[in-house]
């Protein structure tokens, strides 16, 4: 109740600056649009369903290249983790290449898929997969030995071993990466968008732009970080609940 | 390996209780002087069930030496024979375990099941670790499962023996627990489960009851000695505690200080059912001990290895 409290004044006062701002007219409306100014977009871009639209064609491109990102990094940290070699060579590239902007592979991936979906697809992979990497390659060392010893004793070996213990053994240590690498793919998609005639969320904001109408840029703003909230609170914490009740509180950090 | 990070033993010296004497009482051979051979009992080729013979292990250190865990283990296990092994930290008996469990590849020498030489883990062989190796992730049912699951049992089958064997350990209660509500004690006993419903010939038992408290302990080697004599399953049972050994073991096998070499054997042909607290069972552990005196000296030194030297002298009692 306290809580909900607090959040209210901060909100409210928040909305409270936002609106005496723009009713001060230090800046002509179309360049800090007013709080009920956004809210007119939201509503007129969810009647004509643009809106709509736009999540659809994003979470559905973000769900594809967050999947693959999350097979393809788990593969290779788990190589990267088990074998000296790659470790010691691949291991530093992995940790630099994150450093590099996902959006630095659009010129590539023009070039390799020409101007469509698939582009932008390799765009989100490459933002997202080096996290995934990493906090399995983590994962798969701060995982107690044991657990491999056990299922190697009971008969598990190969892809069984991985799937029924590596995997499952390591998923505490790899929930905070699993949702970073989330958090990259979304705005790695965004940016991507935003580059290319697209439907998704980003064209839809590059669409305000173009109109000259920040109370659309701000409304699809705000969708975009409702969404993120969202799937974090959701997917993310529903998994951390979940670990926290199999191993216990004290395993699940 | 967890053998380095063992506690020394809580029960040093023991008290020499004045109504018996130290020199009699169910245990034979295997006396002082230092590592007499002794023979076997009984072993023959034909109920030869674990044999290792001239097993070395060495590995490389960080600084690049190589170091000689294990030193020439010769021994012979007998079908349905409870052997345990005892020795100081560090003599690698946890290690000697990971061999058979073919879960580590030896240096040289050869490990022989029926015969037949490891290669790798096999579902024959199945470990009991000290941390239990339970998988948090699972049901408690699961997790007895989950061998046979690999083996590819029918699920109708594997529900029933999951049952009994929960049964058998006293657990059918919690087949739909998950490990981390269970005490210490239980979690043993789900590893027992888990580990007898593969069922394996032989049971490898690493330290499985140093981390319980006494009472839980002295039930569990009730449970464990009247699962074995039920099961016929052949055990190898390492510890540090001699008269858990002693309590436990048909066999008693006492490997030295880094390397680990086998110093002696000794048969154990106490009556059972027995208790630790049996003077029996004192006065056969007192003997093994003063042996293993001279051997966890060593590996004290080894551990503190600060110029302070904490000795324990023979016949000093506390």
């Amino acid at each position: 109740m306290k809580r909900a409290g607090r959040y209210i004044l901060f909100y409210s006062a928040l909305f409270g600056l936002w609106t005496l701002l723009a009713e001060l007219k230090i800046w002509p409306p179309y360049l800090f649009p007013t709080p009920w100014g956004v809210g007119e977009a939201l509503y007129a871009g969810f009647q004509d369903h643009t809106y709509w639209i736009a999540i659809r064609v994003s979470m559905q491109r973000v769900v594809i290249g967050y999947a693959i990102s999350v097979v393809l990094g788990m593969i290779l940290g788990l190589g990267v983790a088990s074998n000296k070699f790659l470790e010691e060579t691949m291991g530093g590239l992995l940790v630099s290449l994150q450093s590099l902007p996902s959006i630095c592979w659009w010129p590539l991936a023009l070039l390799w898929f020409g101007l469509n979906q698939n582009a932008i697809l390799f765009v989100v992979i490459m933002g997202s997969f080096l996290s995934v990497t990493l906090a399995m390659e983590d994962g798969r060392k701060q995982m107690p030995k044991i657990f491999g010893q056990a299922g190697r004793n009971l008969g598990a070996k190969g892809f069984r071993l991985f799937w029924y213990v590596l995997l499952p053994a390591s998923l505490p240590f790899i929930v905070s990466g699993l949702k970073q690498g989330w958090a990259f793919a979304w705005r790695s998609l965004i940016t991507a968008e935003m580059l290319y005639l697209s439907l998704g969320l980003g064209q839809v904001l590059m669409m305000g732009r173009d109109l000259n109408d920040m109370s659309a840029v701000i409304a699809v703003m705000i969708l975009i970080i409702a969404i993120g909230y969202v799937v974090d609170g959701v997917v993310f914490k529903g998994m951390e609940r979940h670990l926290q009740n199999k191993w216990g509180l004290t395993a699940a950090t | 390996m967890s053998t380095n990070v063992q506690k020394f033993p809580g029960e040093f010296p023991l008290p020499v209780d004045p109504r018996f004497p130290t020199d009699s009482g169910g245990i034979r051979a295997g006396t002082s002087p230092i590592s007499v051979r002794v023979p076997d009992h009984a072993v023959t080729p034909e109920t030869c069930k674990v044999g290792l013979s001239e097993i070395c292990l060495s590995y490389r250190t960080r600084s690049g030496e190589r170091l000689l865990a294990l030193d020439h283990i010769n021994l012979q296990v007998r079908a349905g024979e409870f052997v345990c092994v005892v020795g100081p930290s560090g003599c690698g008996k946890s290690t000697l375990l990971h061999l058979i469990a073919g879960l580590q590849p030896q240096t040289s020498g050869q490990i022989l099941i029926d015969g037949k030489p490891v290669q790798g883990p096999g579902t024959d062989r199945i470990m009991i670790f000290q941390e239990h190796g339970l998988f948090p992730w699972l049901t408690v049912g699961q997790n007895v499962e989950f061998g046979m699951k690999m083996k590819g049992v029918p699920r109708a089958e594997r529900e029933e023996k999951t049952r009994y064997y929960l049964r058998l350990v006293h657990l059918a209660k919690f087949e739909n627990s998950y490990i981390h509500q269970l005490s210490g004690g239980m979690r043993q006993r789900v590893a027992i489960a888990r580990a007898l419903a593969t069922e394996p010939d032989v049971l490898l038992m690493d330290e499985p009851f140093a981390a319980l408290d006494a009472q839980t302990r002295d039930l569990l080697h009730d449970e464990l000695e009247r699962i074995w004599s039920d099961t016929g399953r052949t055990i190898i049972f390492v510890t540090h505690n001699v008269r858990e050994a002693v309590r436990l073991g048909d066999r008693v096998v006492l490997l030295t200080f880094r390397p680990g070499r086998v110093k002696s054997q000794f048969p154990v042909e106490l009556p059972r059912p027995r208790h630790l607290e049996d003077p029996t069972v004192a006065r056969a552990a007192r003997e093994i001990l003063d042996e293993l005196r001279e051997e966890i000296n060593q590996s004290l030194e080894a551990e503190y290895n600060d110029g302070v030297k904490p000795r324990i002298e023979p016949g000093v009692q506390a």
